[in-house]
């Protein structure tokens, strides 16, 4: 019944994987950041993912308070921060959140203000479903362990 | 009459006066006396001159007497020649009248206008003096002069023959036309000599004064013609005014040009940077969108891997096993363009590692045999002896320049063979002096082939022998790709070169690929400074060529590491070394093949053409072999044969030598043996490879235990052996990054401590450490090519990256400065970890695929760069340079 449960799991952590990538959202780098993930270091996707999500929302706050700002012009500063989000995007492979940020960061390079707030609220929102479908993810895989991990004791 | 003689005699003092005559003073109280006296009555003259005689006719008794007079002035002497005119009464004549009436008034000499003479009625002038009775003073009244008169003395000038004397004295050879006019009355010039011909402007005026202040002459001389045209200086000007229009012309022409040439130029450098951009776009876009579809093309691959570990049954697996390849294909495929990309934008650069040309041959070779075999046909390769060992330069492309080669041969080749060979362009330049004769059956199959001779006709390095210097430790290689395929059709010969140019449509359908491979590698093999051609006749075969520079290997080998190749035919050939094989084989090129196989082993190796030779130069040999290879072709056509030479080795050999079947095919060699019934016969199955090669052997010689550990090894594995238990120093600005690169590395087994600032490096890489290298992330912005590297560069704020290239320049700066301390020993070197010379290898870490550049990472003392995400095998490449 629990190996049934974990092999279910399973599957639907692949399709909802399946589902990530079809969307987008997710690309081949989260593949290889789970590749790193082994015995020594069971943790590994969620530490990063978790490193992530702390970075981010700081990036986030980050960007609004600066775009919110009444006399605001300091693009520059928001373009490093943009680089940041891009970057620690591409190493989990949210891809379409690293996309938003590209195009939030070409609007900053042009000092567009309006795109910028449309971007950040397109990132805000990219960023909640990403962050959702990671929860989502992780979930799952925590469930999979767990059953997983009933069902080997029985085979050993 | 004494007058008149002595005139005569006198008038060569008066050249210029005709003829002089003296008239008397004669009142009318006195006339009828001086007519007696002179006998003859005073004539006038008034009605000669209105009826004018011609001068035959002329007789001085025609006269009429003169009318009754006041006074009378009658010529009483006269010189001869004009003596017509004595008794004439000169009051009577107008002309004269008027002249003696002013002489005797004034005291001068007066002229008269001019008028027709008497008799002659030449014109002339008539110069009048008067004559008094006594001395005058001269400021006497003209009353008194009147009184005081005595008489008239006249010359007579015919101004015909005086201008005609004095034109004479000139000598002008030039007929000059003089025209004398007596302008007294300023209005009615009268002629007094020459011709009215009309007045051409062209004449000079001068005045003559005949000594009456009254009357004013002139002198108009010209010329008697015309003045000619001047036609030099007509054609002169005329020329110099064609050649100034030309002139004019020409450089109008030229500043037009000129201005056409500027506009047309301009046009041009306009073109031009359209059509640079439009390349530079094309080479962007091509890498981007090969970027974009490599992208989720690894997520089809990723999820299709993952589909394979389900449940699916059989007909559901080959689906995925379809896809997983056509998608691999496809990778493949965009590789090739970002490739193409590279070169076409410059930004392909090779590599100068240490790599074995052998190994690299046959690692290609073992690529295709799978395939070789598949359609039972022969692949060998050859090698030279004279190529060295190891050689410096790209082998990754080296390789990819040859399986390209290979690729398109064993695509086009359904029998016959497939022959590598690798040779010093020395070597071949020197054998094409030697072999002029080329037999087409010498070949490895015993098909014919294109002569290969050929392929390398219009290399330059062959024309000019001076561009190779034996001295330089440069090593030009020569490799010949010849195989027996379809060759390509000679129209679509001169295309072959051109991406994505095919022979046909119908070759992409049926055998598909690009048609890309070839112009890269024509890229390549111009980048290694060689050159490509080829040869082919259609239904024999194609004959690729190609040169290279590389650098010899041995003599720097410690500047190079080594590139970690499966070096075990090292490690197995010193098993072999000075054994003794026979080679039967009467194909000498197969033999040639076979030959360097096994030598690379250390094994001395004899060739043979047949049974018969074997067998005499086994018993002959002194020292026994130990090993017979067989070619198959020998031991099908001949099996009689081959089973009296295996019977007869038992007996003739001192120690039976092992028997060997080189053999293409293993499926049929094996049939063969079987029916043969031979049982200590191994087959070794072709194409030669050392490695394999060793192995069979190995197996066969007994001593078959020792495995074959390193071939084929996944990189990850040797490099979890490098990188094990060394301490990584892993630097990123982004925490993400920074737990990812650092995931990365651990799970190579390296101790991998985490930075997050530059600063924070500096410190910790400050000798002495115990960092085996260091991971620096250089932060591009985006991967969108050269502009935004250049945007990135300039701009002041997104400068992140030159933090990371400050830190290193930082880290080399301290290291030197311990290092020298060490070196004048103000610093102990046991304080130092014993070490002298700190130099930690710092690698930049750059998401950057298309443009990861090396030489600004070198510039600021990094040692090398690895993309991110971590992929094995550069990061081995890389790492392996620095660890051993």
């Amino acid at each position: 019944m629990l190996g049934l449960d974990a092999d279910r799991l399973r599957a639907d952590l692949n399709r909802l994987l399946a589902f990530l990538f079809h969307q987008g959202i997710l690309d081949e780098q989260y593949l290889q950041l789970q590749q790193l993930q082994d015995e020594s270091s069971p943790n590994f996707v969620s530490e990063v993912v978790n490193i992530y999500f702390h970075e981010s929302e700081k990036l986030l706050r980050n960007l609004r308070s600066l775009l919110m700002d009444r006399e605001f012009s300091d693009y520059d500063k928001m373009g490093i921060h943009l680089n940041q989000f891009i970057g620690s995007s591409s190493s989990i492979g949210a891809k379409r959140v690293r996309n938003v940020c590209v195009a939030f960061r070409a609007a900053s390079d042009q000092n567009n203000r309006a795109g910028c707030l449309r971007a950040l609220e397109l990132l805000e929102h990219e960023y909640c479903i990403l962050k959702n479908k990671l929860h989502e993810l992780f979930q799952i895989e925590q469930q999979r362990l767990l059953a997983a991990g009933v069902r080997y004791p029985m085979l050993n | 009459m004494t007058f008149a003689r002595y005139t005569e005699r006198t008038a060569f003092e008066r050249p210029l006066t005709s003829g002089v005559a003296y008239a008397v003073r004669v009142l009318h109280s006195e006339r009828e006396q001086f007519e007696k006296h002179q006998g003859w009555t005073i004539k006038r003259m008034d009605t000669l001159e209105k009826n004018p005689v011609h001068k035959d006719d002329y007789n001085p008794d025609l006269f009429e007497p003169s009318p009754i007079q006041e006074e009378y002035a009658p010529v009483i002497f006269a010189q001869d020649i004009i003596s017509h005119v004595i008794s004439i009464d000169l009051l009577s004549g107008k002309e004269d009248r008027e002249n003696v009436l002013r002489a005797r008034k004034s005291g001068k000499g007066v002229l008269t206008a001019p008028f027709p003479l008497l008799k002659t009625n030449r014109l002339g002038v008539i110069l009048t003096f008067a004559v008094y009775k006594r001395d005058l003073p001269s400021n006497a009244t003209p009353n008194e002069r009147i009184q005081a008169t005595n008489g008239y003395l006249g010359g007579v000038f015919d101004v015909e023959s005086l201008v005609e004397k004095l034109l004479q004295q000139l000598a002008s050879k030039q007929k000059i036309l003089v025209n004398v006019l007596d302008t007294t009355n300023q209005s009615y010039p009268v002629s007094m000599y020459g011709s009215n011909a009309s007045d051409d402007g062209l004449e000079l005026v001068s005045h003559l004064n005949f000594g009456d202040p009254f009357r004013k002459h002139e002198m108009r001389c010209r010329f008697k013609q015309k003045p000619p045209w001047p036609w030099l200086a007509i054609t002169t000007s005329i020329g110099i005014l064609v050649i100034a229009l030309l002139v004019g012309h020409i450089f109008h022409a030229t500043v037009n040009r000129i201005a056409k040439v500027e506009d047309d130029c301009h046009k041009m450098m306009e073109l031009k940077k359209q059509a640079e951009a439009a390349d530079v776009a094309k080479s962007q876009f091509l890498a981007t969108v090969s970027h974009e579809i490599r992208t989720p093309m690894n997520g089809v691959l990723g999820m299709l891997h993952m589909l394979m570990d389900t449940d699916l049954d059989v007909t559901q697996l080959d689906y995925v096993r379809t896809a997983q390849a056509s998608g691999k294909a496809l990778v493949a495929l965009i590789n090739e363009v970002l490739d193409q990309a590279k070169i076409e934008s410059g930004k392909l650069e090779l590599e100068e590692v240490q790599f074995d040309l052998r190994a690299v041959l046959d690692d290609v070779l073992s690529l295709f045999s799978g395939k070789a075999q598949d359609k039972g046909v022969e692949l060998a390769v050859f090698i030279s002896d004279r190529v060295p060992e190891m050689l410096i330069g790209d082998p990754g492309r080296f390789r990819q320049i040859i399986t390209n080669l290979m690729g398109n041969s064993i695509k086009f080749t359904e029998k016959g063979h497939i022959h590598v060979t690798v040779h010093l362009v020395e070597e071949v330049i020197d054998s094409i002096e030697v072999e002029t004769e080329f037999s087409s059956n010498n070949t490895l199959s015993g098909f014919p082939v294109a002569d290969r001779r050929q392929s390398w006709k219009g290399f330059r390095t062959f024309s000019q022998e001076g561009s190779i210097h034996p001295f330089s430790d440069s090593i030009n290689i020569i490799v010949s790709v010849e195989d027996t395929g379809e060759g390509i059709p000679i129209e679509a010969q001169s295309r072959v070169f051109t991406p994505f140019m095919q022979v046909g449509p119908s070759i992409s359908r049926t055998h598909g690929g690009t048609g890309i491979g070839l112009s890269i590698s024509k890229c390549l093999v111009n980048l290694m400074k060689g050159e490509i051609g080829f040869v082919s006749i259609p239904k024999i075969g194609s004959t690729f060529t190609f040169t290279a520079v590389f650098t010899s290997g041995s003599s720097s080998s410690k500047e190079y590491k080594s590139q970690q190749i499966n070096n075990q035919t090292n490690s197995v050939s010193s098993e072999f070394r000075g054994k003794r094989a026979l080679v039967v084989d009467p194909r000498s090129v197969r033999a040639k093949v076979s030959r360097y196989h096994i030598q690379r082993l250390g094994i001395h190796v004899e060739v043979v053409s047949d049974w018969k030779q074997g067998l005499s130069s086994i018993s002959r040999g002194s020292s026994a072999f130990n090993m017979v290879l067989i070619e198959q072709e020998v031991w099908d056509q001949d099996l009689n044969g081959s089973a009296h030479f295996i019977d007869n080795l038992e007996k003739i050999a001192i120690t039976t030598p092992k028997v060997f079947l080189l053999s293409n095919s293993i499926s049929s060699s094996r049939a063969n043996t079987t029916t043969s019934g031979v049982c200590n016969l191994t087959v070794i199955p072709k194409p030669l490879r050392a490695s394999m090669l060793a192995a069979s052997l190995q197996r066969a010689m007994g001593d078959g235990n020792k495995g074959n550990p390193r071939n084929g090894e996944v990189p990850s594995l040797s490099l979890r052996n490098l990188l094990l238990g060394r301490k990584i120093l892993i630097v990123d600005d982004n925490n993400v990054n920074l737990k990812v690169a650092a995931g990365a590395l651990r799970k190579y087994g390296a101790d991998v401590v985490s930075a997050s600032r530059g600063m924070e490096a500096i410190e910790l890489l400050t000798p002495p450490h115990r960092f085996d290298a260091c991971f620096m992330d250089i932060q591009m912005p985006e991967m969108d090519g050269y502009v935004s590297r250049v945007a990135f560069r300039t701009s002041l704020y997104n400068s992140d990256s030159e933090i990371e290239f400050e830190a290193t320049r930082r880290i080399r700066d301290s290291e030197q400065n311990i290092n020298d301390r060490i070196h004048f020993g103000e610093l102990s070197v046991e304080t130092y970890n014993n070490i002298s010379n700190w130099h930690v290898p710092i690698l930049a870490m750059t998401a950057d695929v298309i443009q990861a550049t090396h030489e600004a990472c070198l510039r600021c003392g990094m040692d090398g760069y690895v993309s991110k995400p971590f992929e094995a095998e550069q990061l081995y490449r890389e790492v392996s340079r620095f660890f051993h």
